[in-house]
């Protein structure tokens, strides 16, 4: 087995007397893998990718990248080890253009820090390509405002796609997004893990989740309570337990993953 | 052909959509001119007076560029007036100790900057309201500047005519030297907020400031750096207004503020931050000189001076909510 492209152990977080994460145990396979990130909200699901993506530091754990501890992990640390993540609010400035979105804090420039602007656009046109999203009504200089949900959505993920990442967390891409939108956005996530991209799909919608990912975990009120191969389930038995969870308070732990191995 | 036609058409209207704001700063601006050429065609035809335009513009059009920088990242600097009596100040002391008035120059820049670092700093490293804060820094500095000149002003006729004073407030060819100052600003600004870096990053901060961070932009340096561009800025334009009046006064400076915030915003930069146009601001500025010297060329009182800016203000506000919604 290929040694973990990442790994967390023990991490811990508190926000005030709120305890968003309890010593948490969570890693990605060296091999690119999708991993569907469940939990209802306040489950710690975004504060586990703000740690993740170096926003957030731990209170305590550790953090290792193939095998390596990481010390000071920041967003800047954490781009370089190619971690790219899709917020859920797509961190987009809206009233900025597709290209200006897709290069935001990494700007393509020359000698002295002038944009190279017509390479941005050229760029972000032929990232929108790939990735699916095509209109005649939007070019790469088009505001972000006047468009859809779903490509809005592409552009957050034409970002991540760009600087060829390593791990892609996509922080609920689909919400509020039609069918048809929601599937190119799973689409584009197969691509990418043929690509080489491992991805953390982050979603409430556990058909969602079991549609795309080849793992799936369940958080709970800031512990991982569940962790389980597509494979070994299935759509509906992902519902049922959980169900299970949300009735008996997070105490069930045990006999689902005992039910499981 | 019929292919090339489309794609001028196409060209144009994205020029259009991109440049919308400062086009209609612009037509407002023509429309202005044509009144008062219309109500008084020998006086706005007459190129005397716009060589008096020329005197006092430049110090509003290097103001208003800067001040959109602040602006677009989404906050508002209302020191900028104390801090041009600060740099004259600092001018004067330098001329007062024998040393060399371009050192004076230089020290006037640094204490510019130095006061632009500081608001950045109590905005973004104390999260204290540009609003708030900076009002209380123009009172901090214009009192310290009272308190350190004992309200006395400083003569400074003897530096007419010198090197020194022409190649800040001399002229070429006719034109004064104060509009090649304010010409070279505007460029840098141009080039800072159209094809730089610094431009792509404080548009993103003030459209979207939690993104920016999580996109890894040095907010709080880029805040600053906005900051300090306004307080040189103030500084060069505390050389030409102290030279211009040839007296340095404790209370220079003062008067500026609503004129420079009117004319960026009447120029089509919105308050809201993110977007905005140093075109804009430039022909804001405009405006705002041509109505200043046609209200009086046209023979109506000067008493009607502050309701046609308040009026010609809510008027162009008005028009770019017309062309423009926010979203």
């Amino acid at each position: 087995m290929k040694i973990k492209f990442l790994e967390l152990k023990n991490i811990s977080k508190s926000f005030g007397k709120v305890s968003a994460l309890k010593r948490v145990n969570f890693y990605i396979k060296g091999e690119p893998e999708i991993v569907g990130l469940i939990g209802d909200n306040g489950a710690g699901k975004s504060t586990l990718i703000k740690i993740i993506s170096g926003i957030h530091a731990p209170d305590c754990g550790e953090i290792y990248i193939k095998g390596k501890r990481m010390k000071n992990w920041s967003v800047v640390k954490s781009r370089a080890y190619g971690v790219e993540t899709v917020y859920q609010d797509r961190a987009l400035a809206m009233q900025q253009t597709i290209a200006r979105n897709i290069f935001m804090g990494r700007e393509l420039t020359s000698i002295f820090g002038f944009v190279k602007s017509k390479l941005q656009f050229s760029e972000a046109d032929r990232l929108m390509r790939t990735i699916g999203f095509t209109s005649k009504v939007f070019a790469s200089d088009s505001a972000v405002v006047n468009l859809s949900g779903g490509e809005r959505q592409g552009v957050a993920i034409a970002r991540a796609f760009y600087f060829k990442a390593n791990l892609m967390i996509l922080d609920e891409p689909t919400t509020a997004l039609s069918l048809t939108e929601a599937q190119k956005i799973f689409t584009f996530v197969r691509q990418a893990k043929k690509g080489g991209t491992s991805c953390i799909f982050i979603t409430h919608n556990i058909y969602h989740a079991y549609d795309v990912s080849d793992r799936c975990v369940v958080l709970d009120r800031g512990k991982i309570i569940m962790e389980t191969d597509r494979e070994h389930t299935n759509a509906e038995q992902l519902v049922k337990d959980m169900q299970k969870i949300a009735q008996s308070d997070g105490k069930v732990k045990e006999d689902i993953n005992n039910g499981r191995s | 052909m019929v292919e090339h036609r489309i794609h001028i058409v196409i060209s144009m209207s994205r020029y259009i959509e991109k440049n919308r704001r400062a086009l209609s700063a612009l037509l407002f601006f023509s429309i202005t001119m044509i009144i008062f050429l219309i109500i008084n065609p020998q006086v706005f035809l007459n190129p005397l007076m716009y060589k008096a335009i020329f005197k006092t513009l430049p110090m509003f059009i290097i103001l208003a560029s800067a001040m959109t920088f602040v602006i677009v990242s989404g906050e508002i600097d209302l020191s900028f007036g104390s801090v041009v009596g600060l740099a004259g100040w600092i001018l004067v002391l330098t001329l007062k100790s024998g040393l060399s008035p371009y050192l004076g120059v230089l020290f006037a820049l640094i204490a510019g900057a130095f006061v632009g670092f500081i608001n950045g700093v109590i905005v973004t490293r104390l999260g204290l309201s540009s609003l708030v804060s900076t009002i209380g820094m123009s009172f901090l500095i214009r009192g310290l500047i009272y308190i350190g000149t004992k309200g006395i002003g400083t003569p400074l006729v003897y530096l007419v005519d010198t090197p020194f004073y022409n190649a800040f407030i001399g002229s070429i060819w006719g034109i004064p030297v104060n509009m090649f100052w304010a010409l070279g600003f505007v460029v840098l600004s141009l080039l800072l907020f159209n094809h730089h870096i610094f431009g792509a990053q404080i548009s993103c901060v003030g459209d979207n400031l939690e993104s920016s961070r999580e996109m890894g932009i040095n907010v709080t340096v880029i805040k600053t750096l906005a900051f300090v561009y306004v307080g040189i800025a103030s500084a060069i334009v505390a050389v030409q207004f102290t030279l211009t009046n040839q007296i340095f006064y404790p209370g220079s400076g003062n008067g500026l503020l609503l004129i420079v915030l009117a004319a960026v915003f009447i120029g089509g930069t919105p308050g809201w931050g993110g977007i905005g146009t140093i075109m804009g601001s430039v022909i804001g500025t405009c405006i705002i000189g041509v109505i200043n010297s046609g209200i009086i060329a046209a023979g109506i009182s000067y008493l009607f001076k502050e309701f046609f800016y308040g009026l010609i203000i809510i008027l162009a506000l008005i028009g770019h909510k017309l062309n423009k919604k926010r979203y």
